[in-house]
């Protein structure tokens, strides 16, 4: 059942950014509001995908790598929706949703066996952990694709160029204005997300903190994104300097996440394939 | 009926001529009941701008019609004829259509693609149609032509990108800042350059206008008219700590804002971006300030290259847009020609039969004897008469594909077997 919830919503996430791109070539609002309904319809059935691998599992659904990055797109699906209320960032729509069916496929080329529980992560602390870590990496992934924008439109404007990518993407003062905004909701979510971590772990192995590749890894990111906070807020560091910083984080949040699973030796090896 | 345009525009005339030609708007109503007046007009519009000055009629005859508007023009703004006369464009049926429906989408504007045309031209349809003075076919006509301008709109880009230098900037303003409101802008200069700029901007939308200028006074003068802030010329960096967006358009002859400047500035404003607009010849900020981070730098030349890049665009989508005005004035035309047809067959056949029937009587009251078998047989005879004449001509007119003659043999049959006007009760039934 959720195998098949889990299918249909990454032929939707294809269709979706299918529209999303269509809309940035053909500039009709009726592909626009059409891809944010596939997408909405996709993240319905992606919710039910991780709901019904719940029941059948009898767990919260995050414990190997297949399981989490269908977790970490359904997250970043969500954070696309809510920014689409807020902030009308069409293009916005095309990366993200890239983005989220890239990491579905991921998913889906590995192995997706529902397994008896490892016992580490018999714990209350896990799933927490693994949400606000994933949240945070969400919101992340949103300044990413920003800053992405950003430096396309700041290049348009410095070379003088006002033509046809000029005109589809949006004004700086919005894309940085979003990064801002995503630094201030993505730093305390990714300090909740170590933090929890490090309570599980006390549980886990009777220690908070243990060097581990991936807690340096995630220490590494969260110095990252302070740093990035605080010369926001103290020298301006915005604009262009904002959007690199949010690219370099996000390269940081991906290592983190994946680079150290797939490299480096230690404890989050279940997560392993 | 013959659909008639006579008028001139920015191509034809030049302005010396087209504003002695212009109506007034509050003259509109007057001189389109003068007009009206014409015994040979059946409905009648005036569109009058600065760039164009168009009467639109419907007449029975062309060649008349037209001597009396030019008649009316000469008589109404008293100016001989022969002084505009050659300036004047006369256009007649489908091209009527076709003008109508690119000037409505701004096709036929001196700026392609500048929307305002729309507003003047719904205007004056709005004053005919007080005045009485528009009827069925104006109605239609006009209606059909706002149908197109918005098709035009939506399915072209032909309005998207800014061609004038000032839109241009404004548009890039946009870019940066999001919009105009509640941005600060510093002019430095007091000339007509920048005067235009802040009016350019206050309509815009901008919080606040500071000014500055190497006479005090002058910019003091000018910040007033602005309800902006004027600042003393040794004190412009306070103004470019403040300001988001810089237009400075002064005569000096060297930079009066360098790189390390804006460096420094740059700093106070802790990097919040700014956008420096420079339209004076020589310039008056070092090409280098443009490199600094969060610092968008155009001068005049940068303008008139983005502007002459979107013009180019335009023209592209012109094209797209000339294909769907062929395909509305195709449209148009079938109608305008069905319109006569029907009530002309009606009236045709009507004609028959009546001098049928009086013949009929007469003749039987010459022969009162005749049986009832002999009466039936005659009253057969003469129908399957008329009917056998009329079967051609009528098949003629029904047929689709004469569509480009049948105006012709509407006029034809009209005027050879003197059938009476239409009514305009006849012609709304076609509607």
């Amino acid at each position: 059942m959720n195998t098949y919830f889990f299918n249909l919503s990454s032929l939707f996430y294809l269709l979706g950014t299918l529209a999303y791109l269509s809309h940035i070539i053909f500039l009709k609002d009726l592909l626009s509001r059409m891809a944010t309904l596939i997408v909405s319809i996709g993240f319905t059935s992606h919710s039910l995908a991780i709901l019904t691998r719940y029941v059948e599992a009898g767990y919260t659904p995050v414990t190997n790598l297949h399981e989490s990055l269908s977790f970490f797109a359904w997250m970043i699906v969500g954070i696309l929706l809510i920014a689409n209320l807020k902030y009308k960032i069409k293009v916005l729509g095309a990366f993200l949703t890239c983005i989220a069916l890239i990491l579905m496929l991921f998913a889906l080329a590995l192995p997706k066996e529902i397994l008896p529980l490892a016992p580490v992560l018999r714990s209350f602390w896990h799933p927490f952990h693994v949400f606000f870590a994933f949240l945070g990496n969400a919101v992340f992934t949103l300044a990413f694709c920003s800053g992405i924008i950003y430096l396309i439109q700041e290049h348009q404007l410095k070379s003088k160029k006002m033509g046809a990518i000029a005109k589809r993407l949006p004004s700086l003062k919005v894309l940085d204005d979003l990064n801002y905004r995503a630094l201030t909701f993505g730093f305390p979510l990714l300090t909740l997300g170590i933090i929890t971590g490090a309570v599980w772990a006390e549980y886990a192995w009777g220690r908070y903190w243990g060097w581990d590749p991936k807690e340096t890894w995630s220490l590494i990111t969260w110095f990252l994104y302070a740093a990035m906070l605080h010369q926001r807020l103290t020298v301006g560091w915005r604009g262009r300097k904002a959007a690199i910083m949010a690219i370099v984080g996000f390269l940081s949040v991906m290592f983190t996440f994946l680079g150290v699973n797939l490299l480096l030796p230690g404890l989050h090896a279940y997560s392993n394939w | 009926m013959q659909l008639i345009i006579i008028g001139l525009n920015h191509k034809t005339a030049p302005i010396e001529v087209r504003e002695k030609l212009t109506f007034q708007e509050s003259e509109v109503g007057k001189a389109l009941a003068q007009a009206h007046s014409l015994p040979s007009l059946k409905e009648n519009m005036i569109l009058s701008t600065c760039n164009r000055v168009e009467i639109y009629a419907i007449s029975q005859e062309t060649e008349k019609t037209v001597r009396d508007l030019k008649d009316f023009l000469s008589r109404y703004h008293e100016l001989p004829l022969k002084e505009f006369e050659k300036s004047l464009y006369l256009l007649v049926g489908e091209e009527v259509v076709r003008h109508i429906f690119r000037v409505a989408s701004s096709l036929d504007s001196m700026v392609v693609g500048e929307p305002q045309i729309l507003g003047q031209l719904k205007s004056a349809y709005t004053l005919a149609t007080e005045s009485g003075t528009s009827g069925l076919i104006l109605h239609r006509l006009l209606h059909r032509a706002f149908h197109v301008a918005k098709r035009v709109r939506t399915e072209t880009r032909i309005g998207d990108s800014a061609v004038s230098i000032s839109s241009v900037a404004v548009d890039l303003a946009e870019r940066i800042f999001g919009g105009l409101e509640q941005r600060a802008v510093l002019l430095i200069g007091a000339g007509e350059m920048i005067e235009l700029a802040a009016r350019h901007l206050m309509a815009g939308g901008v919080e606040k206008i500071l000014v500055t200028n190497r006479t005090y006074d002058r910019a003091v003068s000018l910040a007033g008219q602005f309800n902006g802030e004027a600042i003393r010329f040794e004190e412009m960096g306070q103004g470019l700590k403040k300001a988001d967006i810089v237009i400075s358009a002064t005569d000096a002859s060297h930079y009066l804002i360098n790189r390390e400047q804006t460096v420094k500035v740059m700093k106070d404003r802790k990097q919040k971006p700014i956008f420096f607009i420079d339209i004076a010849d020589p310039r008056d900020v070092e090409p280098g300030v443009g490199d600094i981070e969060n610092v968008y730098l155009y001068n005049i030349d940068d303008l008139q290259k983005v502007a002459h890049e979107n013009m180019k665009d335009r023209e592209k989508e012109a094209r797209r847009a000339e294909a769907i005005v062929q395909e509305e004035v195709t449209k148009f035309v079938h109608w305008f020609q069905s319109l006569e047809i029907t009530p002309t067959l009606i009236a045709l056949k009507n004609k028959f039969e009546e001098i049928r029937k009086r013949e009929l009587e007469k003749m039987l009251s010459i022969h009162p004897h005749l049986s009832e078998k002999e009466r039936q047989s005659l009253e057969a005879l003469t129908s399957a008469i008329v009917n056998k004449i009329l079967h051609d001509p009528l098949t003629r007119l029904k047929q689709k594909d004469e569509e480009t003659m049948s105006d012709f043999y509407v006029d034809a049959i009209r005027a050879l077997f003197q059938l009476p006007d239409l009514t305009a009760e006849e012609r709304r039934e076609e509607d």
